[in-house]
């Protein structure tokens, strides 16, 4: 069963609570964008087997968006932090790092 | 491999000699240094695409490689149910094609892959369903589709154990497809791989696809870990792993990998001769030959390739199909497990050239391409051999960017 901290209210939410929204940190492209960066953002998606950053809303709780760090190979978690951030936390990665120390990092 | 025919009079024989003349189904070679054609995963797609090359294009210098075991990916994890009733034209022409080449596909292979065509059901449980599963029975009579609408007596009739009352979603008709059914999943894959490698191709199992090698823009061949491998053309139609793949060929696929899980109970005593599917309570169900009820239902929600679930996914889909047969609640369930569906946007497949030549794609069936294999393996040895296919057309990866869904969300709206 999966298991994620909500970094707001700090309730370790169990998977039923949780609700999944996909990739992290995308980055929005409107009108006067290419056809490429309107494609990727609507379409193409992060589906690496291993370490993946995520949206998650903690539905049945406080009900608030958060982000997570997950291993889609093993579903380990990494850590949770918050939704305000535009990439992931300096630390986190380090810990992934020491972790995977295969991983390319985050792009 | 010379391929020696089944057959009654085979087995008679064989009966007098304490059955030790039978051989081995398909070779176990070492792999080659080159091949005209490479085929990354021995599921349904990619061995019906490696035999439709070598039967309607004469191209036989091929090999299908094969990380695992042939038919351990989805092909060997899915519920096997047949049908054809898509509402979209593209996708009524590729499954319909499907479904009516697992009509005679045990002849063909001369191989017994128990095509039952025993009659499909999906239930209309609301009006919005009621609404869309009857557009979907006219657009079916148009493209030629045996689909029609029946009334909740005749859902009754057809199925004794069901609860057409309610109490939260009476049934209220069904979309019923008289030749849709099942078949067995495995023996769709040992059929396969057997005429092929009757036709000398190479099925190599425990063998993964490490990178694959390109010199201009084109592909050269892959690496593996049983060394390197030379090629002209390859086609990847490796479901859930699509992304990797892609990824090892330098290019994105609009695909993102879900666990999907599924369970058979204990065997009972024959009291379901039809596949029903309920897509409104999530969750669908038919008997095996051996008497289990064969059970799925949706998805989960997050990105995984660890062919386990969870486990409240499958609560959520027994507790669906209690509604609907009060009669399976005292079941006990004998086994559960789960495959990586690879899922797109339109819940259709890809069928498709890439921005690398000579790699072609074939992924994207997500939770229901069991169905599909046969008008699959068709459709892509045709784009492979001759570069186009009327049946591929639409499936292209480029799609999305044009804006040109083939959207199946209704069609697909449950896992199947
Ligand atoms: C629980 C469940 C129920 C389902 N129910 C139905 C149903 O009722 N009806 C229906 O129509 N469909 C159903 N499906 C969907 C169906 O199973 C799949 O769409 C279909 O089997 C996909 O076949 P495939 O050949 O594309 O993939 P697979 O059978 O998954 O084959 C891909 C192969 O590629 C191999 N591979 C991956 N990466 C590599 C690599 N790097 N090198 C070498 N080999 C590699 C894998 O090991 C695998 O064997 C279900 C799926 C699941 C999981
Ligand atoms: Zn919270």
């Amino acid at each position: 069963m999966l298991t994620l901290e909500c970094p707001y209210c700090g309730v370790k939410a169990e998977e039923t609570e949780l609700q999944a929204g996909g990739e992290a940190h995308l980055k929005r492209y409107g009108p006067g964008s290419s056809d490429d960066e309107f494609e990727s953002y609507l379409f193409m998606r992060k589906n690496p087997k291993g370490v993946h950053f995520e949206r998650w809303r903690h539905a049945y709780g406080c009900g608030k968006w958060f982000l997570a760090a997950r291993c889609t190979a093993t579903l380990e978690v990494f850590g949770t932090y918050s939704a305000q951030t535009k990439e992931p936390p300096a630390d986190l990665q380090a810990k992934i790092k020491a972790k995977r120390p295969n991983w390319e990092g985050y792009k | 491999m010379a391929m020696r025919r089944y057959s009654a009079f085979a087995i008679a024989k064989e009966a007098m000699s304490y059955h030790l003349g039978w051989e081995r189904a398909w070779g176990s070679p070492a792999p080659k240094k080159k091949y005209d054609v490479i085929i990354v995963g021995a599921g349904g797609h990619g061995l019906a695409t490696a035999y439709y090359l070598g039967k309607n294009y004469g191209i036989t210098n091929v090999a299908i490689i094969e990380k695992g075991w042939l038919g351990g990916g989805n092909t060997g994890r899915n519920t096997t149910i047949i049908r054809s009733n898509y509402l979209q034209d593209p996708s009524a022409a590729i499954y319909e094609k499907a479904r009516s080449l697992y009509e005679t596909m045990s002849q063909d292979l001369n191989y017994n892959v128990m095509f039952s065509p025993r009659g499909l059901l999906m239930l209309g449980q609301t009006e919005h369903e009621v609404r869309g599963y009857k557009r979907t029975v006219y657009a079916n009579n148009l493209q030629g589709v045996a689909t029609e609408w029946i009334s909740p007596a005749k859902v009754k009739e057809l199925v004794p154990i069901i609860n057409i009352d309610g109490p939260r979603y009476p049934v209220l008709g069904a979309l019923y497809q008289a030749r849709g059914g099942t078949a067995r999943h495995d023996a769709v894959a040992w059929g396969y791989a057997r005429a092929c490698s009757a036709m000398g191709m190479d099925v190599i199992q425990q063998c993964e696809v490490t990178g694959v090698r390109t010199q201009g823009g084109k592909v050269v061949g892959v690496d593996t870990t049983k060394g390197a491998i030379d090629c002209d053309k390859l086609g990847m139609v490796v479901a859930g792993h699509a992304s990797v793949l892609a990824e090892q060929a330098g290019f994105r696929l609009p695909i993102e990998s879900l666990a999907l899980q599924a369970m058979v109970s204990e065997p009972i005593k024959p009291c379901m001769d039809v596949v029903v599917m309920a897509n409104t309570v999530h969750g669908y169900m038919s008997q095996s030959d051996k008497g289990e009820m064969v059970i799925g239902g949706g998805t989960d929600g997050y990105n995984n390739y660890t062919q386990r679930g969870s486990f409240h996914h499958i609560e959520e889909t027994v507790r669906a199909l209690i509604e609907t047969f009060p009669m399976i609640s005292r079941l006990k369930q004998l086994r559960q497990w789960g495959g990586i569906v690879d899922m797109t946007g339109d819940r259709s497949p890809i069928l498709s050239k890439t921005p690398v030549e000579g790699i072609f794609v074939n992924c994207g069936w997500g939770t229901g391409g069991f169905k599909a294999i046969p008008g699959s393996g068709w459709a892509m040895a045709e784009l492979m051999a001759r570069g186009h296919s009327p049946l591929t057309e639409e499936f292209s990866m480029y799609r999305f960017r044009e804006g040109k869904f083939i959207d199946e969300s209704v069609a697909a709206g449950v896992a199947h």
